[in-house]
């Protein structure tokens, strides 16, 4: 085979591409599973565990529940510091190799990968959920409360949702990182895009040209998420005026339902 | 000819405190059909806490809450039926901000009274248009004035068809301008036979609206009656002070 000479650096990335270009994609595709199910996951126990965190204890409260609620509280603190605290790399390893030689449990890469990612985010997530609710003023529970809602009405209705939004840049920054991040993953053989860098640049022993292609990928990857939840966030913010609603339109307010206001006073 | 009527809703004894400091002490009251009573008083008389203890916002430390006879403070009371039975209207709106002003109308009508949307939009509309604000539906509240809002919160609780409603200081985070339009919505609530338990400092309003008039002063009732009476001849001293300080203003 021809090769490009020593400082011909289109060359050598035509070339690289033209070899590696369908284990590149594929790595990348890798790496955005990973992303994706890993925030998307992280999200979910990031919400369950930032709506325990505040969970309310009625002073009243029986002894039983006390000791219960501390102790939940306790376990979650736990896991949040455990899991901010660490370097997912290292968790990384623990995980697979802790589940290998202490449970006998042969867990594949791609699910190891996959748990630490979710359980990595969630942690930070947790964090986030709790100071988003924090932040919805108590006059939306109470509103909430006063048409007669119970507790969990408010919280799904009313609160969360406003949460919801306001964390959600929150959200596409934790899906940003893990995009990069799971790179780290390349030390538990996850064949994602690193990985699959590492060896085109090993095999080809061109490093420079290698790694720029996949820098260029991540940034389109990540360029495009962070375009992606811009958009889902004005579509969630909807129209930034109104336009009234004339008697004569209303008969027919949302285009299913006739109803019939005659002007009568109630 | 008096018919004898049992009342809506029966304080008794009631007491509450924050940690040592004791905000109302010994309260009762009672309110009857179509009664309007407005709860008067200084600031930091307790009259919020009140009308928070009457829907169980706080929870009182004594006393008793009689709905028709039955002690909501009592435990295995279902307080969120209570709650849609006793509307209330916050002096902050508290509209919830991810809906718009229909879907407002419409939460509880769906969620809490477990009604068809069809009902629950007719409901709404009804109510909005009440208020004059059915041409906002697809609103947002932070896309309304404060008066406008208003008028959406106290359709929001009509939605709910209560048997009575609260109010706490409806007016007081309003520009001037548009204090007129939600009281003139709660007139005519007064009018068709609203019950309504409403805490105002708008005196001009308790005085011919009002069918009973409470005055709170550090967390006792001070003096009540008719308006008639307690605005034009007071007894107490410290209501004739409270009073006098409105006058001069
Ligand atoms: N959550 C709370 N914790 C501690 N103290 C409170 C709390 N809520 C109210 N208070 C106190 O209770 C007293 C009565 O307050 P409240 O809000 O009922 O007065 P108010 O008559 O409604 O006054 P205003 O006219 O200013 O609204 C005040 O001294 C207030 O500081
Ligand atoms: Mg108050």
């Amino acid at each position: 085979m021809n090769l490009p000479s020593d400082n011909d650096f289109f060359g050598w990335v035509f070339l690289i591409l033209h070899k590696y270009g369908a284990i590149f994609l594929h790595g990348a595709g890798v790496t955005l599973q990973l992303a994706l199910v890993g925030t998307l996951i992280g999200c979910v126990i990031g919400l369950l565990v930032g709506v325990l965190r505040t969970l309310p204890i009625r002073k009243n409260a029986n002894l039983f529940a006390k000791i219960g609620h501390g102790l939940l509280q306790f376990i979650l603190a736990a896991y949040i510091e455990i899991f901010r605290g660490t370097p997912m790399i290292v968790q990384a390893m623990v995980v697979y190799f802790g589940s290998m030689q202490l449970f006998k449990m042969d867990m594949s890469p791609m699910f190891a990968g996959f748990f630490v990612v979710s359980i990595n985010t969630g942690a930070y997530m947790a964090e986030t959920v709790r100071g988003g609710i924090g932040s919805i003023d108590i006059g939306q529970t109470e509103g909430a409360k006063a048409i007669g809602m119970s507790h969990w009405q408010a919280m799904a209705y009313v609160v969360m949702p406003q949460t919801l939004r306001n964390i959600l840049p929150q959200i596409g920054n934790n899906l940003i990182i893990n995009i990069k991040d799971t790179s780290v993953l390349n030390v538990i053989q996850v064949t994602e895009l690193y990985f699959s860098g590492n060896s085109a640049a090993g095999a080809f022993m061109r490093y420079f040209e290698v790694f720029f292609i996949i820098c260029i990928i991540y940034f389109i990857m990540t360029f495009t998420c962070s375009r992606l939840l811009r958009w889902i966030e004005h579509k969630i913010d909807g129209s930034s005026y109104y336009s009234l609603v004339k008697s004569d339109m209303m008969a027919d307010p949302t285009g299913h339902n006739p109803v019939h206001l005659g002007g009568e006073k109630i | 000819m008096s018919e004898i009527k049992s009342p809506i809703l029966q304080v008794r004894h009631l007491s509450k405190s924050f940690g040592s400091h004791q905000v109302l002490k010994d309260i009762d009251f009672e309110t009857y059909h179509g009664n309007v009573i407005c709860i008067i008083g200084a600031s930091g008389s307790g009259k919020s806490t009140l009308l928070r203890c009457i829907n169980m916002l706080e929870t009182p430390t004594s006393g008793q809450i009689l709905f028709h006879g039955g002690d909501i403070t009592e435990k295995g009371t279902n307080i969120n039926t209570y709650r849609s039975k006793v509307g209330m209207v916050f002096q902050s709106f508290n509209l919830f901000n991810n809906m718009t002003v229909l879907e407002n109308c419409m939460a509880g009508v769906t969620k809490v009274l477990k009604k068809d949307r069809k009902t629950a939009e007719e409901t709404a509309l009804k109510y909005l248009s009440k208020v004059g604000m059915a041409e906002y539906i697809n609103a947002k509240p932070n896309q309304l004035s404060g008066g406008q809002k208003q008028r959406v919160a106290i359709a929001r609780a009509l939605a709910m068809e209560p048997e009575m409603l609260l109010f706490d200081e409806p007016t007081s985070a309003l520009d001037p301008q548009m204090v007129g339009e939600v009281l003139e919505v709660m007139r005519e609530l007064a009018e068709e036979g609203m019950t309504m338990v409403i805490v105002t400092h708008e005196m001009a309003f308790a005085r011919d609206v009002s069918s009973h008039v409470v005055f709170m002063k550090d967390g006792v009732v001070a003096e009540e009656g008719e308006p008639s009476a307690l605005f034009g001849n007071p007894k107490q001293e410290s209501t004739k002070e409270f009073l006098a300080r409105f006058r001069n203003q």
